[in-house]
């Protein structure tokens, strides 16, 4: 009971010295409200544009949303194929592996020439970053499933497909929502950056165009509430992965 | 099957009765890739009658799990000839039940839900596997924990689980590998004994490996000890000691003297 009280209460005091931290900071050494607002300033702005804040997340969301849902829905079978044809697997498996070298920031003027600046261009940006970590764990869930569970399956004549549903996929669900966690933080970036890059809507846009205007503390604004959008995206797959694992918390069973 | 349904004692078959299963002259080399070869088996043959309890002793990494795989149609034997009933085997066959070292449970399902297994698998999971489920755990003294999750159960509980699994589908062959050598000595006792009943009431065959001396002979009509790898059978012995048997029957001198001829076939007494 203590214990708990303190785990939240000793976050709080660390915020709160940060923040009256920044607040002297600025107040002492005189600091123009263009280079760094207040945190005051920033709950205002916070307030005083929350209807267009509210509109641009909502579009922000829905980007990372479908982008991550892409990848998932291109990345898990991908990983299946690649799991079960050892040919496929010796053929690509490098070639993903080598295109992590690319920086993927350094794709969207590409894909915004494919796509154009809609939210098309956006979808492909988070596709690209938050395919490569889905994939991976998802095989690696998958080549890790107990020899011994097969052999069982085996020893009972199961089918291919029994094996697939009955074992290894369930075996591979906590790799993968470890790869989904880590997808969906990737999510939001590749959504910023798809807006930074080109686009007329989103928060990333919304935070470029205010910076241009000097607006700093609306930049911090978008900012603040691309953290929190950040969160409840983690916290969205952490409350899935609790529903579709209620045996046991993906990172307890896997270390 | 009626779990409680008494069965005649075990033991002392008539040897009239041919045997259910061969292993002839049976050999194992893996091949690991860009290392040499491994021989884990050089040359075993025995038979086993139905019903009959044969162990498979010897010392840690001789080929015994190799020998009960062969013998599951889970690896292929690299020569010699493998037979149940009278037809080879060369892939898994239906009718058996496998135990493995450690209980390897799927986490994800609950303690019935593990016990159904393989009766999902071969489509019948009906009502009555249900309630034979429920029989068979209750058997084990799981009553109760149907709705666990294993990570909730004690090493001991999680194998009579994996125990319960080999047995739901009936099958009429069970291959069991150190099923109890990871645990402590006390509730292997107690396994030991429930191995005995459930065997008498469910007749099965028994392949059961291990490198427990006291276990094997305390379980078997037969225990056939094995060389250091690669493995022949280095001594057979036959256990006439009557079923049912009891912890008495271990302070026998007949059994003492078994202790020491495997012993000394294993090499660990001089
Ligand atoms: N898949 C495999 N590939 C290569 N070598 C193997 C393979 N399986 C077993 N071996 C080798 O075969 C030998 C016998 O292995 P096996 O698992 O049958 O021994 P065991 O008697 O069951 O030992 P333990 O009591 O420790 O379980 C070992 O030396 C092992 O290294
Ligand atoms: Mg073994």
């Amino acid at each position: 009971m203590r214990n708990n009280v303190l785990r939240i209460l000793y976050p709080c005091i660390g915020a709160a010295i940060i923040l009256l931290a920044w607040h002297y900071y600025i107040i002492l050494f005189k600091v123009s409200v263009v280079v760094l607002p207040s945190p005051w300033a920033v709950a205002v702005a916070i307030f005083s544009y929350a209807h267009i804040l509210l509109t641009e997340s909502w579009i922000t969301f829905l980007e990372c949303i479908y982008g991550f849902m892409l990848a998932m829905c291109i990345g898990i079978p991908i990983a299946v194929i690649m799991t079960y044809s050892r040919v496929l697997n010796s053929m690509f498996y490098p070639l993903l592996v080598a295109s992590q070298s690319i920086p993927k920031v350094a794709l969207a003027p590409i894909l915004l020439v494919w796509f154009g600046t809609g939210i098309e261009s956006k979808l492909a940006m988070v596709f690209v970053i938050a395919f490569f970590p889905i994939v991976v764990d998802t095989a690696t869930g998958l080549r890790t499933t107990s020899p011994e569970l097969l052999e069982l399956a085996r020893s009972l004549q199961s089918s291919r497909l029994q094996t697939f549903f009955k074992i290894q996929l369930p075996s591979a669900l906590p790799f993968m929502f470890s790869g989904a966690k880590i997808a969906v933080t990737l999510a939001v970036i590749g959504a910023v950056i798809g807006e930074f890059i080109g686009s007329n809507a989103g928060l990333g846009n919304l935070l470029l165009t205010a910076n241009s205007q000097m607006n700093t503390a609306l930049a911090w604004a978008a900012l603040v509430i691309l953290s929190v959008l950040g969160m409840i995206l983690y916290a969205a797959v952490v409350l899935a992965e609790r529903i579709l694992m209620p045996w046991g918390h993906g990172s307890e069973e896997k270390h | 099957m009626d779990v409680n349904r008494a069965s005649a004692p075990r033991g002392g078959l008539e040897n009239s009765q041919p045997p259910l299963g061969r292993v002839v002259n049976a050999a194992k080399v893996f091949e690991t890739g860009t290392a040499q070869s491994v021989l884990a088996v050089k040359d075993v043959s025995f038979e086993f009658r139905k019903g009959e309890l044969v162990s498979l002793l010897g010392p840690s990494g001789c080929g015994k799990t190799t020998v009960l795989k062969m013998m599951g149609g889970l690896v292929p034997a690299t020569s010699g000839l493998l037979e149940l009933g009278g037809i080879k085997i060369t892939k898994p066959y239906p009718g058996v039940g496998v135990v493995f070292q450690s209980p390897t449970l799927m986490p994800w399902r609950s303690v019935i839900g593990n016990v159904l297994f393989p009766m999902e698998v071969l489509g019948k999971n009906d009502a009555k596997a249900k309630a034979r489920a429920h029989e068979i755990l209750e058997l084990v003294g799981l009553g109760g924990f149907e709705n666990a999750y294993p990570r909730q159960l004690s090493g001991g509980m999680q194998q009579r689980v994996a125990l319960c699994r080999a047995i739901i589908h009936e099958p009429s062959i069970l291959l069991m590998d150190e099923p109890f050598g990871a645990l402590d000595e006390l509730t292997r006792l107690e396994m030991n004994d429930l191995l005995l009943d459930i065997r008498r009431v469910t007749g099965a065959t028994v392949i059961f490996v291990t490198h427990s001396i006291s276990e094997a002979i305390y379980l078997s009509d037969r225990v056939l000890v094995f060389s250091k790898r690669p493995a022949v059978i280095a001594l057979r012995l036959e256990i006439d000691i009557a079923y049912p048997r009891t912890s008495k029957v271990r302070f026998l001198d007949k059994f003492t003297e078994f202790e020491r001829k495997a012993g000394v076939a294993l090499g660990v007494v001089k």
